[in-house]
């Protein structure tokens, strides 16, 4: 029975690594309603940044990890201002493919500049070693990543919802055009949403270079993760995407533990089934 | 702008005795590429039924092109018959993007792409993991270059530009068809529905039995591509049936221009082209493709061929 609690918070932890690719990637399409295929590579940019400020340059881990955030958000705001800006108004189709170019442009950059390679950087000497947990020895990072992905709930939950600011955005993204009757700065609020969605991935790879090598692979596999947990929560809804990532993560666990032939199969089973049964998302409201 | 008609049917004339001489004078890898070519064009002429003429955007076309691709190899290692081989790989993937297609047809906009998406990658996830039929990760290998059994005939394609004359009669025969279709009621109809779906069921249309047999067709065509891919590559790997690989015919009918019929296929022309050129002097390929897809997406939505079409968008 232990075994089964232990791998729970096993599993809680990679929900946390899940929770925070797809906040980022729900509040771009909730506000800008741009699904944004490159997320995953700005997890991965996030990681490779980390990855050189803590690993090859040696900087404090802290700051490696807030210079990789601050940076991506600064990449953010560029493909905002010069390209998403245009297409606000495109099909469908269009924005979806415009997203898919940057994930093509930013593969191939990531491996000019970091090469094929992957690579592990060293733990932080503070987060290393474990607590007995249910018998077995839990990492204290793992700990440390539940507790990082609770508190960015928590985070984001008061920005939206107790802030001023958090008022404005959630304004322009119920109707754009009153928004700016009404005097908000929409460009402008769309530039910074999106800004914090791209630094909020890079926050999750930067964070995640302890757990996982770094390979050029890794935006193409985490955005089809970030879609999978985006979707069964329900597109552009952030409570949605938390349970989301709760669901995908204990799937995962358990089933690499009872039926591993599945492991793979089935979280596109149960996004599948929550397309068709409620395509608005477990937690979906309109 | 239009293009007179005359002077298409010579271009066309043109082409396909070009092609007709192909092994002559384009050498082997030559032909190997006009192949690729080909296939693409398929697997994008398929795909765009749906995005350019039914509105639909799939991101699992790779599905079907694996489907058709690995029951055509499964085939073709048991039987020698190449006919047999191709018909039931065209076949396994049409009646799988009909189930699949049934349940997809249900959503529209970002909703159907995500749901092809992930039926696409449950097709991946069992190609990878069912070990014992598809091989896993490794793939099918030896997939034989069988005869065609024809009545009173046999013909032996082994050499790869004999089967590149078989490629080229299939190919030219499918696109045949799809010219056909959109010119048809039915795809005419299509468009109606992709341009308004509202007041194409006021008129009484069913447009779901629409959408899914324009995704069934997608889907043939993709498993056409995948079935005729098998005994020239000779090996099959998962990477055929993975999402990357589904973007191949968006992009090519991006490129070439999804509101014109020939679109899919000088973008496949491009596709491949691009890729190849770009390829000998940098390995970083993807990034010229990025840029280009951006460039079209922010000012030539219409494609190369955009600029001699007329194009109406619906609501």
């Amino acid at each position: 029975m232990e075994i089964y609690l232990y791998q729970g918070l096993i599993g809680l932890t990679y929900s946390m690594y899940l929770w925070l690719l797809a906040a980022g990637l729900s509040i771009a399409f909730g506000v800008l309603g741009i699904l944004n295929f490159s997320h995953g590579a700005l997890f991965m940019i996030g990681a490779y940044l980390a990855f050189t400020f803590y690993g090859m340059l040696g900087l404090n881990f802290w700051l490696a990890v807030l210079l990789s955030a601050l940076s991506v958000a600064l990449l953010g705001a560029v493909l905002e201002r010069f390209f998403l800006r245009h297409i606000y108004t495109l099909d469908l189709p269009f924005q979806l493919l415009l997203t898919f170019g940057f994930v093509l442009i930013f593969d191939d950059l990531v491996k000019m500049a970091w090469g094929g390679m992957f690579m592990i950087p060293p733990m932080p000497p503070f987060l290393t070693g474990s607590v007995p947990l249910f018998g077995r020895p839990f990492p204290i990072y793992n700990l440390f990543i539940l507790f990082v992905g609770v508190a960015v709930a928590v985070g984001i939950w008061l920005l939206f919802d107790r802030t001023w600011w958090g008022r404005k955005v959630r304004a322009a993204a119920w109707n754009r055009e009153m928004g700016s009757m009404l005097g908000l700065n929409v460009p402008r609020l769309y530039m910074v949403v999106f800004m914090f969605a791209a630094g909020l991935a890079a926050l999750g790879g930067a964070l995640s270079i302890p757990m996982r090598p770094v390979t050029p692979g890794l935006g193409t596999a985490m955005i089809i993760q970030a879609f999978i947990v985006a979707v069964i929560g329900g597109l552009g809804n952030l409570r949605g995407a938390f349970v989301g990532a709760i669901v995908v993560g204990m799937l995962t666990v358990y089933s690499t533990m009872l039926f591993p032939l599945f492991e793979l199969f089935l979280p596109y089973v149960v996004m599948a089934a929550v397309l068709l049964l409620r395509p608005q998302g477990l937690l979906g409201g309109r | 702008m239009a293009i007179p008609h005359n002077l298409l049917r010579g271009g066309v004339i043109l082409l396909l005795l070009a092609l007709a001489v192909a092994p002559f004078w384009a050498g082997n890898f030559g032909i190997y590429l006009i192949m690729q070519v080909m296939l693409l064009s398929l697997f994008a002429l398929g795909f765009n039924l749906l995005l350019g003429y039914t509105g639909l955007l799939s991101f699992g076309q790779a599905g079907f092109f694996a489907v058709g691709a690995y029951v055509a190899a499964l085939i073709l290692l048991e039987v020698p018959s190449l006919l047999l081989g191709i018909v039931g790989g065209v076949l396994a993937a049409g009646l799988v993007a009909l189930i699949l297609g049934y349940l997809s047809v249900r959503l529209t906009e970002i909703y159907f792409t995500m749901l092809t998406l992930s039926f696409g990658m449950m097709i991946f996830s069992i190609v990878t993991r069912w070990r014992a039929v598809t091989g896993g990760d490794d793939g099918l290998t030896g997939v034989p270059r069988a005869s065609l059994e024809l009545p009173f005939l046999s013909i032996d394609l082994s050499a790869l530009s004999s089967y590149y004359y078989f490629v080229l009669v299939v190919t030219i025969l499918a696109v045949w068809l799809m010219h056909r279709i959109v010119n048809s009621p039915f795809g005419l109809t299509l468009q109606a529905v992709r341009d308004s779906a509202v007041r194409a069921g006021f008129v009484g249309l069913p447009i779901r039995r629409y959408r899914l047999w324009s995704f069934v067709i997608a889907g043939l065509y993709a498993g056409l591509a995948g079935a005729l891919l098998a005994p020239m590559e000779r090996t099959i790997t998962p990477i055929y049936s993975h999402w990357i690989y589904s973007s191949e015919p968006v992009l090519a009918s991006l490129i070439g221009g999804i509101y014109a019929f020939a679109g899919p296929i000088v973008g496949s022309v491009l596709f491949i082209g691009i890729k190849e050129v770009v390829v000998r002097s940098t390995e970083y390929w993807m990034l010229v493709m990025g840029i280009i897809v951006i460039a079209l997406v922010l000012g030539f939505r219409g494609g190369v061929l955009g600029r001699f079409q007329a194009q109406q968008k619906g609501d």
